[in-house]
């Protein structure tokens, strides 16, 4: 593309051959990018999803009333996404602007509790936030007064979300603002700046690529809410995902759930293109410089101060429930229960490795703890084979990506339900292969590890690249000096988002269920589903293994980031 | 990056998923461990086991050796799918009907049998062991469906409440609406959970045409709906660890011998009991079938075995306390927490399964325009 033709008749023959050989190698290479991961979306998602929904849409279902019902749950679901979305963004650009710019005690810690919310069940966020704002609650024992109602309420559900989704912020728009530099602000404030400017004229506008892809993912994952929804929400409010749940499941009409699967279909390949055409008017190619430094202005400490720890308020109340639960019997808060002893007790834990009844379903903590682990490890190692590739040529968009782009964030939009059936009617008895779990869970992880990889590949200077080749670096000098520093950064996030998801990811391990494989997530079901003081303390006693190991997990992972620039 | 996959690939090397078919039974060193490794003696004789696919919902329980000995008469080795709740199940099977995924599907029940039976996903089987179960479980004349255990949905109430607060306990649905009673009872949403519809029926049963008027009042006095049962009874019941809020809340007749079996420490006395009013509970029966498309001989056949044996005194004695649901089968004994803390209504209501089907849905839409808007 830079070829110069000054030289006669043969050096623009010799170029126009070099472009027309650089074009087909062009194609090949966008060919050979794109053959896995479209290969992987084709089986896994758009046949059997087409299939199902051929099988089960019917245009006599467009009545009025359907399209009524239709339009009410689409508003609501939009309106509790969208604040949901934004009060994620409050609370997440501070945070990763905390993670990215200081340096302070217990900082690799705090960075992996945000993301702990991420892999724990609905039903186990649920009990924390119950044992914290609960009508029992602890926020009601310190002021007896406040006879506010938590749970069935719409801040339950936005809390919910927020509580689930901030990481992503600060992981996607962290690792951007990582490699900003901030000289940049700098020179800003220098010419008479105030930090409002500096944000909005400035920061802002350079983060762009990772602010638009974070959101996106967050909107995404709110937009299709289910578990929070009605398990925090009560039975008052309704989104698209909860309504087709009930019609496939419950008040089974198919048709309609295909219909409403189909408007959230729709809806998501809108909100990609919007998308999709906003990034692609700003790229900003950064070098990377690591830049973290101890708080040093009284602002500065003031900042990191409240911020760490308000964050470590917001995640550590609700989730502290769950060890505390698993650890103490509740105390005797009427008289008749004297018999019962309360305190401190481990035998939640024991119990854990006994099969008591004998069942053939009881699953061993260990056995659980190694599937997990044995899960969520192929599907880090398999969605960043997929990943990579594809958000490689995502990064330097032709018209084919254009087109594409769009749809690799389908999966995260459409109904998990409604999927499942169409896994059921094309794969059949294929599905009670395990290895299909890690695909499975690939194919949620795969647009978080693509919109992970993808600004930060953007971000890598393109001349710096030409600059590094001119002065007679290898490609893989050049990919080992300038690339890999930006890159292993986002890979870590994305293996972190990754592995997270797998690790507590229910749906796919229940439809492809097999009682000899049960995770943990499923141990967990499995505890909650009958009554008695030891199956709850043994679900809260599994669910702080599950923390536990995600927590343990996030900070090996992270312990790989930037070993040279002394971060940790 | 190199060290971090060596480290997965390490990682997934050591710890494929180790599981065998039939997990071996957990018992302590001490209980002759020869005795649950398979006797290799017998193989070269003895054909391949035949493999017999059970489809079943996620509440379903069974003992190691029950199944153990069943795969040993017959040579068989037993897998069992769990796919979601009842509702799902059934649908999978529905929507997998040319294909199907298992030989024998348990755990539709009486709300849901109407469906199945139109659906057509079953094969008749006159099982000899239906002789001795009482007619009034057998709800499918041609014998697609046969019923394999009953329970009963009912209020429980946390027993220390109600004597502290000096109240007397509600005997029946009318006593809910008392103002007394305001604010003290959890229900599970009827549109999401099995437990909520059982509960919706047995107002229908009890009020018909009026239970609208009923839900009213009921909503009036403060009802609290959540999602599912989970939340009912570990998050809003005031006698369960979760601590609720609310001392009443819509489980089973048998939750309370539970809260004994699983208490810690052990307690003599359960915490909670159960309404048992006429009509206050409602009968949820739970039925098995041999699904159609099982059509090799050899594989019916086994698959025929397999109801015979759920039906059998060793299944039927073994599934009170896996599952806290009553045998069919009159001559299983029930185990002594059963007998002791298990409480069955002296009348439960009851619906005619086709009356259900038909009006399922009509019905949850009324209470839920009565109740949730």
């Amino acid at each position: 593309m830079t070829q110069t033709s000054s030289h006669g008749d043969t050096e623009t023959r010799r170029s126009l051959f070099k472009i027309s050989a650089f074009s087909v190698s062009l194609w090949l290479k966008r060919i050979l990018l794109w053959i896995f991961p479209l290969t992987f979306l084709a089986i896994l998602f758009f046949y059997p999803l087409s299939k199902i929904l051929a099988l089960t849409f019917d245009f006599n279902t467009l009545t009025s009333e359907n399209i009524q019902l239709a339009f009410d749950v689409l508003r609501f679901t939009l309106y509790q996404a969208i604040l949901s979305t934004l009060l994620t963004l409050l609370l997440g650009l501070p945070s990763a602007y905390l993670f990215a710019r200081f340096d302070f005690r217990g900082k690799a810690l705090l960075r992996a509790l945000t993301a702990v919310p991420f892999m724990l069940p609905t039903v186990v966020v649920a009990a924390g936030f119950t044992a914290l704002l609960g009508p029992r609650g602890l926020i009601h024992a310190i002021f007896p007064l406040s006879s506010f109602n938590f749970i069935g309420t719409l801040t339950a559900i936005l809390i919910a979300h927020v509580f689930y989704n901030t990481t992503i912020i600060i992981r996607v728009v962290g690792n951007a603002l990582s490699s900003l530099d901030p000289k940049l602000e700098a020179a800003a404030r220098s010419l008479g700046a105030d930090t409002f400017h500096v944000w909005w004229k400035v920061i802002i506008p350079l983060l762009r690529p990772s602010l638009l892809a974070s959101s996106m993912l967050v909107f995404l994952f709110d937009f299709t809410s289910f578990g929070v929804i009605l398990l925090l929400g009560g039975s008052k409010f309704s989104t698209l995902e909860v309504e087709i749940y009930l019609r496939i499941l419950k008040l089974p009409n198919l048709s309609l759930a295909a219909l409403l699967s189909v408007i959230q279909l729709l809806c998501t390949l809108i909100f990609s293109i919007l998308y999709t055409r906003l990034v692609s008017r700003s790229t900003t190619q950064l070098a990377p410089r690591p830049t973290q430094q101890r708080p040093k202005t009284f602002q500065q400490k003031l900042f990191v101060t409240v911020f760490a720890v308000l964050l470590t308020a917001f995640f550590l109340a609700p989730l502290s429930a769950l060890p505390f639960r698993s650890l103490f019997r509740l105390e005797a808060d009427r008289g008749q229960r004297g018999e019962v002893q309360y305190g401190f007790t481990t035998d939640y834990y024991t119990e854990l490795f006994v099969n008591r009844r004998g069942s053939v379903f009881y699953v061993p903590p260990i056995r659980a703890t190694v599937n997990s682990l044995t899960y969520a490890s192929a599907t880090v190692i398999l969605s960043i084979l997929l990943g990579f590739p594809a958000a490689f040529a995502l990064a330097k968009p032709t018209r084919l990506e254009r087109i594409l782009d769009p749809l690799i964030m389908l999966p995260l939009g459409s109904s998990a339900v409604m999927l499942g059936l169409g896994f059921i009617i094309t794969y059949g008895k294929w599905l009670t292969l395990p290895w299909l779990v890690p695909f499975a869970h690939t194919l949620v992880a795969l647009p978080f590890v693509i919109r992970t990889l993808q600004p930060a590949i953007a971000s890598i200077p393109e001349r710096l690249r030409q600059a590094a080749s001119s002065l007679g670096a290898s490609p893989f000098e050049v990919w080992k000096n300038i690339d890999f520093p930006i890159l292993r950064r986002a890979t870590l996030a994305a293996a972190t988002f990754a592995f997270t998801i797998s690790l507590g990811e229910f749906g796919a391990t229940l439809l492809i269920s097999r009682p000899e494989y049960p995770t943990i997530p499923v141990a967990i079901e499995r505890f909650l589903s009958q009554p008695g003081g030891l199956n709850y303390g043994q679900a809260m006693a599994m669910a702080t293994l599950l923390m536990t190991l995600t927590l343990a997990s996030i900070l090996l992972i992270e312990k790989f980031r930037l070993p040279n620039s002394g971060e940790f | 990056m190199k060290r971090l996959l060596l480290l997965f690939i390490l990682l997934l090397a050591a710890c494929s998923p180790q599981a065998t078919a039939t997990p071996q039974a957990n018992e302590p060193p001490s209980a002759v461990p020869q005795a649950t490794v398979p006797p290799a003696t017998e193989a070269p004789t003895s054909t391949e086991p035949q493999t017999l696919t059970v489809m079943t919902h996620d509440s379903f329980a069974v003992s190691e050796e029950v199944v153990k000995a069943f795969e040993d008469a017959n040579n068989a080795r037993v897998v069992f799918l769990q796919s979601g709740d009842a509702g799902a199940v059934l649908n999978k099977a529905i929507l997998t009907r040319d294909a199907p995924l298992a030989d024998v599907l348990f755990g539709v029940d009486n709300t849901f049998l109407s469906r199945a039976l139109e659906a057509d996903i079953f094969e008749p089987y006159e099982s000899p062991a239906l002789q001795e179960i009482s007619a009034d479980y057998k709800l499918d004349a041609s014998n697609r469906a046969l019923p394999v255990d009953y329970g009963d949905v009912c209020i429980n109430y946390d027993k220390a409440y109600f004597t502290e607060k000096n109240l007397a306990v509600p005997q029946n649905l009318d006593d809910l609406i008392k103002p007394e009673y305001k604010d003290l009872l959890v229900m599970e949403n009827p549109a999401t959970s099995s437990t909520g519809l059982a509960f919706l029926l047995a107002t229908v049963a009890y009020y018909g045409d009026t239970f609208t008027a009923y839900w009213q009042a009921l909503k009036d006095n403060g009802v609290v709906v959540v999602d599912g049962w989970e939340t009912a009874y570990y998050t809003n019941f005031s006698a369960s660890s979760g601590k609720g809020p609310q001392p009443m809340v819509v489980s089973y007749g048998t939750s309370p011998a539970a809260e004994v079996i699983f208490a810690n420490p052990p307690i003599t006395d359960a915490p909670t009991a159960s309404i048992l009013g006429m009509d206050t509970c409602f009968r949820q029966i739970e039925f098995v079938g041999i699904l159609k498309g099982a059509s090799q001989a050899r594989q019916r056949a086994l698959a025929e075995k397999f109801v015979d044996f759920m039906l059998s005194q060793q299944f039927q004695e073994d599934m009170p306390l896996q599952m806290f649901v009553y045998p069919v089968n009159p001559n299983a004994k029930l185990p002594d927490e059963f007998t002791k803390y298990a409480q069955a209504p002296e009348q439960a209501a009851k619906l005619d399964p086709d009356l259900i089907a038909k009006n399922r849905d009509a019905w949850i839409q009324a209470w839920t325009d009565v109740v949730l808007k």
